[in-house]
């Protein structure tokens, strides 16, 4: 879906997008990151993401950010988030401990090391999982015709054979 | 070494939705969904095993101890839930439908099994968990996919019916999270023994009442208690066979479980009973449900919307159980939990293979198919049979169950409609089998190409239709576990 026309004319949308998608992108890595220390975490990284992408795609067109994420992408991701976090809680059993009990992921030091390294990494899958899913929701908007008889132009997005299909 | 791996319970679905989302290969999927849910049935039976006698599995989440942190809490009450809802999802998983629900194309089957492997997950979670907020959290969980699960059916009313569905679970959901919000204002915990522990001083308090109020209409919507049913015969008539004889098995079993354990409990029988005098309400609901909804089930043309409104009939049942208060009553009723999955559930298969063969289930079309799908008939007469609690079915023994519960209340009355409503159930029986076996079949639709239903649709159906004279017969294990589960409830615990 190509933009319209009035936005790719418009010189300094373009430009202040260009500039402010990198910054955007790289705030929601630091939400995400230090998160453990200050406000932040992995939903509120992931919407900061997805937000910094979906500006992108309001600018300079979806095909555009379909090219970056492909739609199948931003489904593996969402999978791959849970299973990120659920990872955690199983390997927490393997070694010990309840499930989700990150202290039985650093058994050797006394210390909170081992909660440390559990929040990271489940806020890790919660933010790939929500940045994913909120650009997925974004997609299956965009590839809805407008006059709305329930076709989905999903199709025409490349989200793979027979996607869409009702 | 059980008591470490309860967890999985949840888990094992929970995980293996995303899975299934990763291999995008439905065969894969159906494997992988088959062999989790059967994990999780062997976990379930070691659980009830354990458990059983008084025993309790106490699993803190996490490693944080409760009250603040979440405990799962396994006693008789949920083991028996966890070991119905898994193998009654063993059972419908391991019927062939040969393709799948018609409006799910070949390349997006994966995702149909994850849902279906999260609504497990969430049922399971509601039963295993010990935390109120937590019990919301998996009530929408199982709520939101078994709403995606009913708009896969093939005709174009299963979107609208899924949607009428969505509106009044939602609305149920809020009612339940409304009465936990207060709840925690009351008591300032989420831990249902330590709500149950805190909530004695202040049970008089006007916000325990209206907390008791939301959570039982909020629950009361999701088990589909009579005036609130409406969702639920168009959902189950409209969905795909296969999630019919799931949901209809499972969902509003646990709705029940859940009804249950807020009143006994957290609230505790003395106060909901004799100080509130809940009975008052749900008795003459109860046998509202029992008669209009047989008397709506015996004007039905189609087969799933009979069945349907015979679940309402049902759930009346099981709620008269519950105003019964009584261990005998109690029991009655949860063990109509598990026999009413066993014959429903059967049911809802044969109404699968029926669909599969003569491609339409309106009582005209079906016409004669005894001659031509015997064994399938033959196994729609077994549930049918069960649902009028003829004697050596199961539907039998919870109907005794009841009856005696009943009287040992001295409620004749209601113990003589319950008889009363079994002929109803006789009428709308009898109205499908005279069809299938008497009717000629119309000359419009010839039915000479009709074939007998494959085997991997059979089976399932059959195991469930010999379940339902197994356990008619043989009452040790299912009544067993009901009673000391009732016995457990009455005493105020999980």
């Amino acid at each position: 879906m190509r933009p319209p026309s009035r936005v790719r004319e418009m010189p300094i949308l373009r430009v202040v997008a260009r500039a402010l998608v990198p910054v955007i992108l790289l705030f929601g890595l630091y939400v995400q990151f230090h998160g453990d220390f200050g406000p932040g975490g992995g939903f509120q990284a992931g919407v900061i993401f997805a937000a910094g992408l979906i500006i992108f795609a309001l600018t300079f067109g979806v095909e555009a950010l379909r090219q970056a994420v492909p739609v199948v992408l931003t489904e593996r991701l969402m999978a791959a988030g849970v299973l990120l976090y659920g990872a955690v809680g199983v390997l927490a059993m393997f070694l010990g401990g309840e499930f989700l009990n990150y202290s039985a992921l650093d058994p050797l030091t006394t210390g909170h090391h081992g909660q440390h390294l559990g929040i990271i990494a489940i806020e890790l899958g919660v933010g790939i999982a929500v940045a994913a899913t909120i650009m997925r929701v974004y997609y299956a908007f965009v590839g809805r015709r407008p006059d709305g008889d329930g076709e989905t132009r999903e199709a025409a997005l490349g989200a793979g054979p027979g996607e869409g299909t009702p | 070494m059980i008591e470490k791996i309860v967890v999985l319970e949840v888990v094992l679905p929970l995980l293996a939705a995303p899975v299934c989302v990763l291999v995008r290969h439905p065969r894969l999927c159906r494997l992988l969904s088959l062999g989790v849910v059967a994990v999780c049935l062997a976990i379930a039976v070691a659980v009830l095993l354990e458990v059983r006698g008084g025993g309790v599995i106490s699993y803190q989440l996490g490693g944080w101890p409760p009250p603040l942190g979440i405990e799962y809490r396994v006693s008789t009450v949920n083991a028996y839930l966890l070991a119905l809802v898994t193998a009654m999802a063993l059972v419908v998983f391991s019927f062939d439908s040969r393709g799948g629900p018609p409006r799910v194309p070949e390349p997006r089957r994966h995702l149909y099994y994850a849902v279906f492997l999260l609504c497990i997950s969430g049922l399971l979670g509601i039963a295993i968990t010990g935390d109120a907020f937590n019990i919301f959290v998996f009530l929408e969980i199982s709520s939101l996919s078994s709403y995606i699960l009913v708009s896969l059916g093939g005709h174009r009313r299963a979107v609208l019916s899924a949607f009428y569905y969505l509106v009044m679970g939602t609305i149920g959901g809020v009612f339940f999270m409304l009465g936990v919000g207060l709840l925690y204002q009351v008591t300032g915990t989420l831990n249902l023994r330590d709500i149950a522990a805190r909530l004695e001083p202040s049970l008089d308090d006007r916000g325990t009442v209206l907390a008791l109020a939301l959570l039982v209409v909020g629950v009361s919507i999701k088990l589909a208690v009579f005036p609130l049913h409406h969702w639920l015969p168009n959902a189950y008539s409209f969905a795909p066979p296969k999630v019919s004889a799931f949901l209809a098995a499972t969902a509003t079993k646990v709705s029940f479980y859940l009804l249950a354990m807020i009143l006994f409990t957290i609230f505790g029988a003395p106060f909901v009973f004799e100080e509130l005098r809940l009975q008052a309400v749900l008795l003459p609901l109860s046998i509202l449900a029992m008669f209009l909804a047989s008397g709506a089930a015996i004007f039905q043309t189609d087969l799933r919307r009979l069945l349907a409104y015979s679940s309402v009939a049902q759930i009346g049942y099981m709620t008269l159980g519950l105003s019964t208060a009584n261990v005998t009553g109690l029991a009655g009723g949860l063990v109509h939990l598990f026999n009413h999955a066993v014959m429903k559930g059967g049911l809802f298969l044969v109404v699968a293979c029926l669909l599969y063969r003569v491609g339409s289930v309106h009582i005209d079309a079906l016409a004669g198919i005894g001659r031509r799908m015997p064994l399938t008939a033959a196994a729609l007469v077994i549930g049918g049979l069960s649902l009028i609690g003829v004697p050596g079915t199961v539907g039998f023994v919870s109907k005794w169950y009841l009856v005696s519960g009943v009287l040992e209340r001295g409620w004749t009355a209601a113990a003589v409609l319950i008889l009363l409503s079994s002929l109803l159930a006789l009428v709308y029986v009898g109205k499908v089998v005279e069809a299938v076996y008497f009717r000629k079949p119309a000359e419009t639709q010839p039915i000479d190409h009709v074939r007998e239903a494959p085997l991997g649709m059979l089976a399932p159906a059959w195991v469930l239709a010999v379940a339902a004279v197994f356990f008619g017969l043989t009452t040790n294990w299912t009544y067993g576990v009901a009673r000391e589960a009732a016995e457990l409830l009455l005493a105020g615990g999980i």
